[in-house]
């Protein structure tokens, strides 16, 4: 046991070394593994909270740049302390329940609904060696979480008894229900070309190439669900300011209001990193850089673990940018745009994907890659002329009327 | 007794809390949300016995899309969330009779089985449960047919709700 040890396998080795501790102690082999475990899952827990302190301000500081504005900038550099402040104001607020409120109900919602994205994190590979566990239906069990956050919107919106807190919960069943539909279907691509559920497995399948070059339009059909999975503009009917207040959240207050915000932020940097994960190649994908000699030090899991933080940043970012920069659309607008257009998208995009994945892995990789690619380029065309075409038979109908009424006239 | 049996036995006594509020609660939607509990932990028992693949489909289906439409449903048509009329009818011995039936049997099924040598058999390292479950989807010999059926009803069925849905929105069109 060297700091070389520790450099290569950070986590083995301060989980080898606690083990080793604790028995010495006189615990049992077993119970100082599960210690160890239950160590393990505390840590990981409060890296994801830090992480999530330290989101409250990228987003108040990107939201600002975005409206033109300076943000926060008083507590310390850049405003770095910021959150804080926030949190001790949360903290030390007033926790009201709402007197017609079901109390147990209302106090659980917000502990689900950080619950539902902690349990992301149990899955997301930090490094290839840094990760909780190595499921083998990880796409799956992402899906199954986000439908634990959808029961802690209904159950917050309900107890609240509140006619606007209920009506975003409604509007959230809508567009869960909906919106998982395509995404599941996207899901599908990934498992295809890496030919496996588990996100190691996927990750190190896009060791040479990305698959968001595979399947750029699975990219953005699965950017489009995660940004509605998230209930984020243009899909955060159910928040909703100028509609319903604020939503399933109006009633909470203090630090009851600021699990659901934490957790709201921490879901939306997750799913920049799964975003990361399933189509930039995760901790690794640098097209193979890493097996050139001079450059084995990118396979180091710090530089990894930075490298993944680094394209889910950017993945959050991106999320943030689609949120400070669109409306909000009409809740009819978001249905049709799921079922007439996502569904049946995401459905062609993915047996296209399969069948020409299976045809065209005999080429060499440059053919394969160029095939997949120029194979969505011509979905994507058709699909353009097929709303174009839809576009015009609208705007003759459209005209028509109105072009009667000068005659009239 | 090892983890897995304490954590058997945790989770059997909360499912069996959470089915016997399932039925006594007053309110509906308390009924509905110790529902999405006793699901929870039958998602907790396919883990335990390595069916990782059932365990998260339970949750996806079960919770993600059964109970979560339970609990829509519940909200949309109920004004009075709260039962107040009595919580039995008057052939309430019937099945009660029936339920004491299958529990004697059940047990008495239980008593007959061997006491030891209960332990499962260990799975191999590469096992792939979600592997060997596609698999056994596709071949001929195992389940190809009932899953295909299966599809076509399943289809049959949404393109009866598209054609039901459709048919009613022209109606409406044409009045």
């Amino acid at each position: 046991m060297t700091f070389a040890d520790f450099l290569n396998n950070p986590i083995q080795f301060i989980g080898d070394w606690l083990t080793q501790v604790l028995t010495n102690w006189g615990l049992s082999d077993s119970l100082a593994t599960i210690l160890v475990y239950l160590v393990g899952i505390t840590v990981l827990i409060v890296f994801a909270m830090v992480l999530d302190i330290g989101l409250v301000w990228v987003e108040r500081k990107v939201v600002a740049r975005f409206q033109d504005r300076l943000g926060p900038n008083r507590i310390g550099p850049f405003g770095i302390f910021q959150p804080f402040a926030d949190i001790i104001k949360l903290v030390i607020k007033e926790d009201i329940t709402p007197a017609g409120a079901d109390k147990i109900i209302f106090n659980i919602a917000p502990v689900l609904a950080a619950t539902s994205v902690i349990a992301l994190w149990a899955i997301l590979p930090l490094a290839s060696s840094i990760f909780g566990t190595d499921l083998n239906v990880a796409l799956l069990y992402v899906v199954a979480a986000g439908a634990l956050g959808t029961l802690a919107i209904i159950m917050g919106g309900w107890s609240s008894n509140n006619k606007y807190a209920l009506i975003g919960a409604f509007r959230m069943v809508a567009n869960m229900v909906s919106y998982e539909v395509p995404m599941v279907i996207i899901l599908l691509i990934p498992t295809i070309l890496a030919d496996s559920m588990s996100l190691q497995g996927i990750i190190e399948a896009q060791r040479g190439i990305w698959f968001a070059l595979l399947s750029p339009l699975g990219f953005l059909i699965f950017f489009v669900c995660a940004i509605a999975e998230l209930g984020r503009t243009p899909f955060d009917l159910v928040e909703a300011e100028s509609e319903l207040t604020a939503g399933f959240n109006v009633e909470y207050s203090g630090m009851k209001f600021g699990w659901f915000y934490a957790s709201e932020l921490l879901h939306a940097f997750t799913f920049g990193g799964f975003i990361a994960i399933l189509f930039f190649g995760g901790y690794g994908g640098f097209f193979g850089l890493e097996k050139v000699s001079g450059f084995a030090w990118l396979t180091n899991p710090f530089i990894e673990a930075a490298v993944f933080i680094a394209k889910a940043m950017f993945g959050y970012w991106a999320i943030m940018w689609v949120k400070y920069t669109l409306p909000r659309i009409r809740i009819d607008h978001m249905l049709a745009f799921n079922w007439k257009f996502l569904v049946p998208l995401s459905l062609v995009v993915l047996v296209t994907t399969a069948i020409l994945h299976k045809v065209l892995i005999v080429l060499p990789t440059w053919q394969y890659v160029l095939g997949m690619f120029a194979s969505n380029l011509v979905i994507a065309s058709g699909t353009i002329e097929i709303l174009r075409a839809e576009g015009r038979k609208r705007d003759r109908f459209s005209v028509q009327p109105a072009k009667k009424q000068e005659q009239i006239s | 007794m090892t983890a897995e049996q304490i954590i058997f036995l945790i989770t059997s006594a909360i499912i069996l809390a959470g089915a016997l509020m399932v039925v006594s609660a007053r309110k509906l939607l308390h009924a509905a949300l110790w529902l999405v509990v006793v699901l929870f932990g039958v998602a907790i028992f396919y883990a335990i016995l390595q069916a990782s693949f059932l365990a998260v489909v339970q949750v996806v289906v079960y919770i993600g899309a059964i109970a979560i439409l339970f609990i829509f449903a519940v909200m949309l048509t109920r004004r009075e969330l709260r039962d107040q009329g009595p919580q039995t009818h008057k052939n309430w011995w019937l099945p009660a009779l029936i339920a004491s039936m299958l529990l004697v049997s059940l047990v008495s099924i239980i008593q007959s089985l061997p006491k030891s040598g209960l332990t499962p058999p260990a799975l191999a390292e590469d096992f792939d449960g979600v592997r060997s479950l596609g698999m056994a989807l596709v071949t001929p010999d195992s389940f190809l047919f009932p899953f295909e059926a299966a599809s076509i009803l399943l289809l049959a069925a949404l393109v009866g709700a598209v054609y039901i849905a459709s048919s009613g929105e022209k109606k409406g069109r044409q009045k």
